[in-house]
C-alpha cells in the first residue's frame, strides 16, 4: 500500500489537471463523494454525528491488524466529498501515520477555506476526531 | 424624492472589488452592514487627533473626547427619541445590551417559580441569557409559538399572559425569517399587567424608524455592526424607572462615585452600567452610521429594500424546488429558502466561489430551524446599497448551483 505522502502527491497531481473551481467542484461532487467508503446505516446515528458541522457528518472507526478503518457519510454533498479525500489519504493507517499527518495537500489542492476554523465549518472537528480515534486505538493497544 | 443607489455605493469601499475576476456580490446585510467611508474616517480620525481617555483627565484631549463621547450618546438619544440622554447605555453589541439586562434586572425581580416570556424566532442572543438567568433564580422560560409563515402566534401569546411573567423579551425583526414582529400590540398587552418588555432590536434598526417613545418598549437593543456603524459597539436603551432600581452589571472604575474598602457607592446613570474604559472610537463612528442613515429617508429604503426582495423573490419562484422560509406579508429584505434537494452549505459553496456572499446555516436560530425540520437556509439579504444586478448575479449563481447539483 501506497503511503500517506504518495497518496496526497496523487491528489495533488489530479487536482493539477483541473482548469477552474468548476471542473474541481464537479469532481469532488460526483466523482470523490460517490467513492466514500460509506458508513453503515446501523452507524448513522446521532452518536456517530460530529458537532459543529454545517451539514451532518457521521464517522465511524474501526481497528483491525493495526489499522484504523474510517467510514463516513454526509447530507451535503460537497462535504462528502471532501471526507472522501481525507479518508482516501488517513483510513487504513495506523495511529501513528494518521497522528502525524499534517494533511498540507488540502492547502496544495486549494481548499483550505474548507478546513479555516470558522464556526460553520465542521472539518476541522472531523480531522480532531479522526485523529482522537487514532489517539484512542493507540493508547488501548499500549495496554493491552 | 428617490435616491441614487450608485451614488450610495461610491461611499462603501469595500463593495468595489472582485472576487474570482468576478465583482463582489455582498447580500450577508443581516449578519453585518458594509460601513461608509464617513464611518472609516471617524476611527481614524479618533485615533490620529483625539485619541484619550475620557471622564478623567482634566486635559485639553481628554476633555474634548468626553465631549465627543456624550455627543454621541445625545444623537442615539434623539436618533431613537429616548426621553434623555441617561437612557442610552453603550456596549459592545446587542448580545451584551441583552445580557445586562437578563443578568442585572433578573437578579432584581426574578423569583423562583416566576417566568420569563420570549418566542420561537429568537436568535440565541435573546435565548441564552434569558435560560441562564431562569436557571439561576428557579424561574421557567417560556416561549410563544410561531407558525408556518414564521409569525408569532398572537392568540397563543394572549392566552400566556399572566401575573408570574416578569419580562417579556422579543426580537422586533427576525433575522432568518424577516418577520417584522407587532411589537407594539404585544407591549400594550404586556403593559396591562405590569410586565415589562426588552426589544431585541439587531435587525431593525438599519431598515425601519425605531422610535423608543412610540413603541413605548422598556428596554431596546442594537448593534452599531448591523446599522452601517462599527463593529464592537452597541446600545441598551432602557426606561429610567428600570435603570434606576437595577444593580450594576460590571464593576470596576467609571461606575463608581465612591469608593472605600468597606463599602462603594454607585455612580449614576448611564456610567453604573458602563464600568471600564469604554470603546470611544466606536461610539463616536456609530453616530456617523446614524448621521448616514438620517441623510436617507425610511421611505426610500423600504421603498429600495422591498423592490428587491420582490424582485428576488419573483425570480426564485422560476427556479426548481424551491422553498420559502418565512413567508409573513410583514417582512423587511430578507429572504429565506432552500432547495429542497440540495444541503445549504452545497449552495453556499459554489455561491461564495462565484464572489457572491450570502448566508448558509442556521443562522443562531436553531430552534427555528428544528420548527421547519431543515438543516439551514440560505439567506439573502439586502441592504441600501444592494442593487437588482446584485440579485441577477445571485439568481445566475442558484441556476448554475443547480447544474452541478443535477
Ligand atoms: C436578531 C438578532 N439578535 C441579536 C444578534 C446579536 O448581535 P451581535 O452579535 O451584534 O451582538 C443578532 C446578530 O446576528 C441578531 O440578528
Amino acid at each position: 500500500m501506497k503511503n500517506i505522502k504518495d497518496v496526497e502527491s496523487e491528489i495533488i497531481s489530479e487536482f493539477e489537471a483541473f482548469d477552474d473551481w468548476t471542473d474541481k467542484y464537479n469532481y469532488i461532487i460526483k466523482d470523490l463523494g460517490s467513492s466514500i467508503p460509506e458508513i453503515e446505516t446501523e452507524y448513522k446515528q446521532p452518536k456517530y454525528l460530529i458537532k459543529g458541522c454545517q451539514a451532518q457528518v457521521w464517522l465511524h472507526a474501526s481497528y483491525k491488524d493495526g489499522k484504523v478503518f474510517f467510514t463516513a457519510d454526509s447530507d451535503a454533498q460537497i462535504t462528502k466529498g471532501i471526507i472522501s479525500l481525507l479518508l482516501r489519504v488517513l483510513s487504513e493507517r495506523t495511529p501513528d501515520e494518521i497522528l502525524n499527518a499534517d494533511l498540507k495537500f488540502i492547502d496544495d489542492i486549494g481548499l483550505k477555506e474548507h478546513l479555516s476554523p470558522t464556526r460553520a465549518n465542521g472539518l476541522t472537528n472531523m480531522i480532531k476526531q479522526i485523529k482522537l480515534y487514532a489517539m484512542a486505538f493507540k493508547t488501548k493497544e499500549k495496554k493491552a | 424624492m428617490s435616491i441614487d443607489i450608485k451614488k450610495i455605493r461610491e461611499e462603501f469601499p469595500v463593495l468595489d472589488q472582485a472576487i474570482n475576476n468576478k465583482p463582489f456580490v455582498y447580500l450577508d446585510n443581516a449578519a453585518t452592514t458594509q460601513k461608509p467611508k464617513a464611518v472609516i474616517k471617524r476611527l481614524v480620525d479618533y485615533y490620529e487627533k483625539e485619541n484619550s481617555n475620557i471622564h478623567r483627565g482634566e486635559h485639553f484631549l481628554s476633555r474634548k473626547a468626553t465631549e465627543a463621547y456624550e455627543n454621541s450618546r445625545n444623537y442615539v438619544q434623539s436618533f431613537i427619541n429616548a426621553d434623555n440622554s441617561h437612557e442610552v447605555i453603550f456596549t459592545s453589541g446587542t448580545t451584551e445590551s441583552i445580557n445586562l439586562v437578563a443578568s442585572s434586572f433578573c437578579k432584581k425581580f426574578l423569583n423562583q417559580g416566576d417566568e420569563v416570556l420570549i418566542s420561537a424566532m429568537e436568535h440565541h442572543s435573546n435565548i441564552v441569557p434569558w435560560q441562564i438567568a431562569c436557571d439561576e433564580n428557579k424561574a421557567h422560560l417560556k416561549i410563544i409559538p410561531i407558525n408556518q409563515k414564521g409569525e408569532l402566534k398572537l392568540d397563543e401569546f394572549h392566552k400566556m399572559l399572566n401575573d408570574k411573567i416578569k419580562i417579556i423579551a422579543i426580537n422586533h425583526i427576525s433575522n432568518s425569517l424577516g418577520t417584522i414582529n407587532p411589537v407594539k400590540e404585544i407591549i400594550e398587552a404586556a403593559h396591562k399587567k405590569n410586565i415589562p418588555v426588552l426589544l431585541d432590536g439587531a435587525q431593525a434598526m438599519s431598515h425601519i424608524k425605531v422610535d423608543v417613545k412610540e413603541l413605548d418598549c422598556d428596554f431596546y437593543c442594537f448593534s452599531g455592526h448591523k446599522v452601517y456603524g462599527p463593529m464592537g459597539v452597541g446600545v441598551l436603551y432602557g426606561k429610567e424607572k428600570w435603570l434606576n432600581k437595577m444593580p450594576p452589571y460590571q464593576s470596576g472604575g467609571e461606575m463608581i462615585s465612591e469608593v472605600t474598602f468597606k463599602k462603594t457607592t454607585f455612580n449614576n446613570l448611564p456610567f453604573k452600567f458602563e464600568a471600564g474604559t469604554p470603546n470611544v472610537a466606536d461610539v463616536l463612528a456609530l453616530k456617523e452610521s446614524l448621521i448616514f442613515m438620517s441623510s436617507l429617508n425610511y421611505n426610500d429604503i423600504q421603498k429600495h429594500e422591498n423592490d428587491l426582495k420582490e424582485y428576488l423573490t419573483n425570480n426564485l419562484k422560476q427556479l426548481d424546488k424551491i422553498k420559502f422560509i418565512g413567508t409573513s406579508s410583514k417582512k423587511t429584505s430578507v429572504v429565506s429558502f432552500i432547495f429542497e434537494d440540495i444541503h445549504p452549505s452545497d449552495t453556499g459553496i459554489i455561491l461564495d466561489n462565484m464572489g457572491i456572499a450570502v448566508r448558509t446555516g442556521h443562522h443562531c436560530t436553531q430552534p427555528i430551524m428544528d420548527f421547519y425540520k431543515i438543516p439551514g437556509t440560505v439567506r439573502a439579504s439586502m441592504a441600501i446599497y444592494n442593487t437588482k444586478e446584485d440579485i441577477d448575479r445571485l439568481i445566475e449563481g442558484l441556476k448554475f448551483v443547480r447544474k452541478m447539483f443535477s
